[in-house]
């Protein structure tokens, strides 16, 4: 086979990648020229540029798996499927972002690059195929992530986030090359294929095992599953509010997605043995994402835990061990997303004076200062409570369905009880905007603002109603075509 | 009339009307320039002629409904994702309900007449309500089901917070996470169930149950876990603690949608569920049930007793009269299920009118303090003729509706345990002493306290708001044949479904 024609064909269908690539270099390059006067024009174009490598993402995929740079890559339906979703949030949380920076008037050109580079690392993670693209898609992702929770580097706290982030996650990422490295001692390959088959061969052992767990540890860690959830609400509440909900949604999926692929791909023939750890994972976070949030009174770090919860949930399809898990977690976080991103676009619309609200408290009385926006934000809140009829219903649904499918009762019971304890939280924060008293008069919020929240509680429940039998076959399709 | 709604999807008008009203509301608060008395009013007359149209668009459903048929009718069906499709249909026990729900509504709005703050708001979340309760009854799958059984927390959660008394705050926080918790329980039950018959659609997944049936052990679980949802919801005792807190700090027209419709789900849940697709375990349990029914009848009447607050005790009288709808429905026969199905929409109409009663003082004098009232009787004659008449509906007295149901109920249980029908008995003659003393303390003697000279009797709209229930609570009492024949189909199905694969 002629390499050339190869790499040829690789590089069409690495598209999506490359084009990102070249709005990162060719953004340096008009940044360093034009300074910050180019950040409107450069997150204009890193919308446009993020959205329409989701939509080559969705475009190339051909129905069936196809393996690129000597299988270091794999195009095939999670990866479409995920890289869509990665695609939107980030371009829905950079498009905040921007309008959020010109108004308290930080505009600095990296911002956009940065977010284009960790929307890179979180594509090279859903399409990693093999050990080595695994990690090095995570470091990119953590790397532009690190800088971007630093953002304020005059702010304490925006630096001490960032810091904390960076030295808390440079372990993970060693646990993660260690697993690795345990991985491919035991089993003699870092391609996911020969992995497999090695496993199927009944090569490993313990070994195996335990770079197993010390890789799905640092997964945890990435994806803020508890008890990997430390850094979590410090980075979230240090870092601007615009890149908390960068934080909250993109590299969710890429993380719950790289890790279907790891345990539904490479490892299948040992779900009865990281069944039990995965299980554990989602029953420490659901279980301590709800308790803990019940007492926070910051806006932000409550939305951490509240993500670890919802992490919980997403793991707790992946513990189902059977073909449903991987799809019903594909189709939780489609429908956590618009919630979290539109429930963050309105914390950032709590603006009074210049400063966006950051305590629970700085809700009282919406219903009566701005009726339209207590209602989305109820909305997005009973959504992410997994009140029917909104999304987040269906996403426990989806979730419970594959739990119970896979016979694992006892988390299916855990969940019920973790999404009470959730859901009285939530509550609090709409008790807060219907029952209280009004606070202060709160500025107008912006269009992109209101356009966000809007579409997502659209997206939330009655495009759901309409579009929810194409979303499940596009997921189940994207898991039966990869796995 | 049937022939007018043939071909129509009948019963998805009947329960989304109230949904395009509220849509209609919230398009007109965008437009509107500020909410004011003259805006506020509009919306109070839109919401009344919504809930009408609504109780009327029921009434050709009704119609176009062919009571000698025991089966489901008025089907629609639209396959939607995971299985579940859009499925609506009703059978005679359903439709009451339906018809319960959408008669109480429009009276429910005209008791809203004095709502004052966030009127549009107010509006829009009563109609949304409306249209899940209805949802509930009407839904053929059991995803669909828990949708609407489920979504209807979210209205009620806001409005006993926004519009409520003191401790709304606390009030709606328990009545949330206390119903949240059994749902869910009975949510994962559900996925069980279609994960082993392989559907959501009630008629089918009432099929299996009876052909195949679910494994006996794991009956009880099932059987445990809808019965952690549905008897929070009635509420039996000792779940039932939320409900006197939400009754007491809910306004006036959420109290009786709470009393009059909230509370049937549980009961209608027993008998859609429960007794048809876990017989087994219903039998079981039987005894279970019924000591707690009994519990709940004697310790509710003897705790409404000691209540100094109107609306306390009645919400412990409704506990009460729910324990005889338990009671009736895990009888399992024909008088037993007949007469549980005749207590619910009888306690409908009876709790929902004397929590109007409790109302109409409430709005006049801002207190719902027994000791507050005395001697009404000297100015509000009237008032006092008609909380009179829903008091011995209350109690039970032969001639109105609340009679037939308690009867029956009793002489359901009696065929299994007379000890049971015994202790039961002792309720109705406690509701008789709680009742009669409420009437006695607020109704009765001379007028002590000077706040009371000026009170007012019932003004036109108070009238409109009590003529139906009057006439309704009369003419069930009167000929309970009409509801009972109606009823009838249903009950005998389920009967035969609770006893054909359960022994």
């Amino acid at each position: 086979m002629n390499p050339l024609i190869d790499l040829s064909r690789d590089l069409a269908l690495a598209r999506p990648e490359l084009l990102l690539v070249a709005f990162a270099l060719a953004g340096a390059i008009i940044g360093a020229w034009f300074k910050d006067r180019s950040f409107t024009t450069l997150s204009t174009l890193g919308v446009v540029a993020i959205l329409a490598s989701g939509l080559l993402s969705v475009a190339l995929n051909s129905g069936a798996a196809v393996e690129i740079f000597q299988g270091a890559m794999v195009v095939d339906g999670v990866a479409g499927f995920a890289k869509a979703l990665i695609a939107i949030s980030a371009a829905a949380t950079l498009a905040l972002g921007a309008d959020y920076f010109t108004s308290t008037k930080e505009q600095r050109f990296e911002f956009p690059l940065l977010v284009a580079l960790a929307t890179l690392g979180m594509f090279v993670m859903v399409s990693a195929q093999d050990l080595i693209s695994l990690y090095v898609g995570v470091e990119l992702q953590s790397l532009a992530a690190y800088v971007l929770a630093a953002w304020r580097r005059d702010d304490a706290r925006s630096s001490e986030a960032g810091l904390k982030y960076f030295v808390l996650s440079a372990i993970s990422s060693g646990l993660l090359l260690f697993g690795s490295s345990f991985v491919y001692g035991f089993t003699g390959s870092i391609h996911f294929d020969a992995i497999a088959a090695a496993v199927g061969e009944g090569a490993g052992g313990i070994g195996l095992i335990f770079g197993l767990v010390l890789m799905l540890c640092a997964l945890g860690f990435k994806m803020s599953a508890a008890p990997f959830h430390m850094w979590t609400p410090d980075v979230y509440e240090g870092a601007p509010t615009p890149i908390t909900a960068f934080f909250a949604a993109a590299p969710k999926v890429a993380a719950v997605a790289l890790m279907a692929r790891l345990l539904y791909g490479p490892f299948v023939e040992l779900t009865g043995q990281w069944q039990q750890v995965v299980a554990a994972l989602a029953a420490i976070s659901m279980v301590w994402g709800s308790v803990a949030a019940l007492i926070q009174t910051n806006l932000k770090r409550l939305m951490a835990y509240s993500s670890i919860g919802n992490m919980g949930f997403a793991l707790m399809a992946l513990a189902a061990g059977t073909s449903k898990g991987p799809s019903s977690a594909l189709i939780y976080l489609a429908l956590y997303l618009p919630s979290t991103i539109g429930m963050f676009a309105l914390i950032l619309a709590m603006r009074r004076a210049g400063d966006s609200a950051e305590t629970v408290s700085d809700l009282a009385g919406l219903a009566r200062k701005r009726p339209w926006m207590a209602t989305l934000f109820t909305m997005l809140l009973f959504s992410v409570a997994g009140i029917p009829p909104f999304a987040g219903f269906i996403g426990k649904l989806a979730v419970f369905t594959a739990t119970i499918d896979g016979q694992v009762y006892w988390l299916a019971i855990l969940g019920g009880v973790a999404a009470v304890v959730a859901a009285a939280y939530y509550l609090r924060l709409i008790a807060s905007i219907w029952f209280a008293p009004p606070a202060e008069q709160l500025q107008s919020p912006s269009s992109t603002i209101m356009l966000t929240a809007v579409a997502s509680a659209a997206l939330s429940f009655p495009v759901l109603v309409l579009l929810l039998g194409a979303l499940q076959s596009a997921a189940e399709n994207a898991v039966r075509m990869s796995f | 009339m049937s022939e007018i709604v043939a071909g129509w999807p009948i019963l998805s008008i009947v329960t989304f009307l109230p949904v395009a009203g509220a849509i209609l509301i919230l398009l007109s608060r965008m437009s509107a320039r500020g909410e004011n008395v003259g805006y506020d009013n509009g919306v109070k007359l839109l919401t009344l002629l919504v809930t009408i149209a609504t109780f009327v668009a029921s009434v050709f459903a009704f119609a176009a409904f062919d009571f000698n048929n025991p089966n489901y009718q008025l089907q629609e069906s639209i396959p939607w994702a995971f299985g579940a499709s859009y499925a609506m249909g009703v059978d005679t026990l359903a439709i009451s309900l339906v018809m319960l729900t959408t008669f109480l509504t429009p009276i429910c709005i005209l008791a809203s007449w004095v709502i004052e703050k966030q009127v549009s708001s107010y509006m829009v979340l009563f109609l949304i309500l409306e249209s899940l309760m209805i949802g509930v009854f009407c839904a053929q799958d059991i995803i669909l089901f828990y949708i609407f059984f489920e979504g209807g927390l979210i209205p009620m959660f806001i409005l006993i917070g926004v519009w409520g008394g003191d401790r709304r705050v606390y009030a709606a926080f328990k009545f949330f996470l206390y119903t949240l918790l059994g749902s869910l329980l009975m949510l994962v039950a559900i996925i069980y169930m279609i994960a082993t018959a392989g559907t959501s659609n009630i008629p089918a997944l009432t099929e299996y149950a009876q052909s195949t049936g679910f494994d006996q052990n794991v009956q009880i679980w099932l059987w445990l876990a809808f019965f952690a949802s549905f008897a929070v919801k009635m509420p039996m005792w000792p779940v039932h603690t939320w409900l006197p807190d939400a009754h007491v700090e809910a306004p006036t027209a959420a109290s009786v949608v709470l009393a009059a419709i909230l509370l049937k789900m549980g009961g209608y849940g027993f008998l859609r569920f429960s007794l048809p697709m876990f017989p087994h375990a219903s039998h079981y349990f039987q005894f279970f049930v019924f000591a707690l029914s009994v519990i709940a009848i004697v310790w509710a009447s003897l705790v409404a007793f000691r209540q100094v607050d109107m609306k306390k005790l009645i919400a412990y009288s409704s506990v009460a009269h729910m324990g005889f709808v338990t009671m009736g429905i895990f009888s399992g026969n024909e008088q037993g299920i007949q007469g549980a199905i005749f207590q619910m929409l009888s306690h409908g109409i009876i709790s929902g009118a004397l929590f109007l009663c409790v109302g109409v003082v409430y709005d006049r004098m801002h207190t719902r303090e027994i000791a507050f009232y005395g001697g009404l009787v000297n100015r509000m004659p009237v008032y006092a003729a008609v909380f009179m008449l829903f008091t011995m509906g209350n109690v039970g007295l032969p001639g109105t509706s609340g009679f037939p149901g308690e009867i029956l109920t009793m002489v359901g249980a009696f065929q299994i345990s007379g000890w049971i029908a015994a202790c039961a008995a002792l309720g109705v003659i406690f509701s008789a002493a709680y009742a009669l003393t409420l009437y006695r303390k607020v109704a009765l003697g001379n007028i002590e306290n000077p706040k009371l000279d000026k009170i007012a009797d019932l003004d036109a709209r108070e009238w409109v708001q009590f003529v139906p229930l009057i006439i309704a609570t009369l003419v069930m009492g009167l000929a309970p044949t009409y509801v009972l024949d109606f009823t009838a189909s249903s009950a005998q199905t389920i009967i035969a479904q609770f006893a054909g694969a359960g022994q």
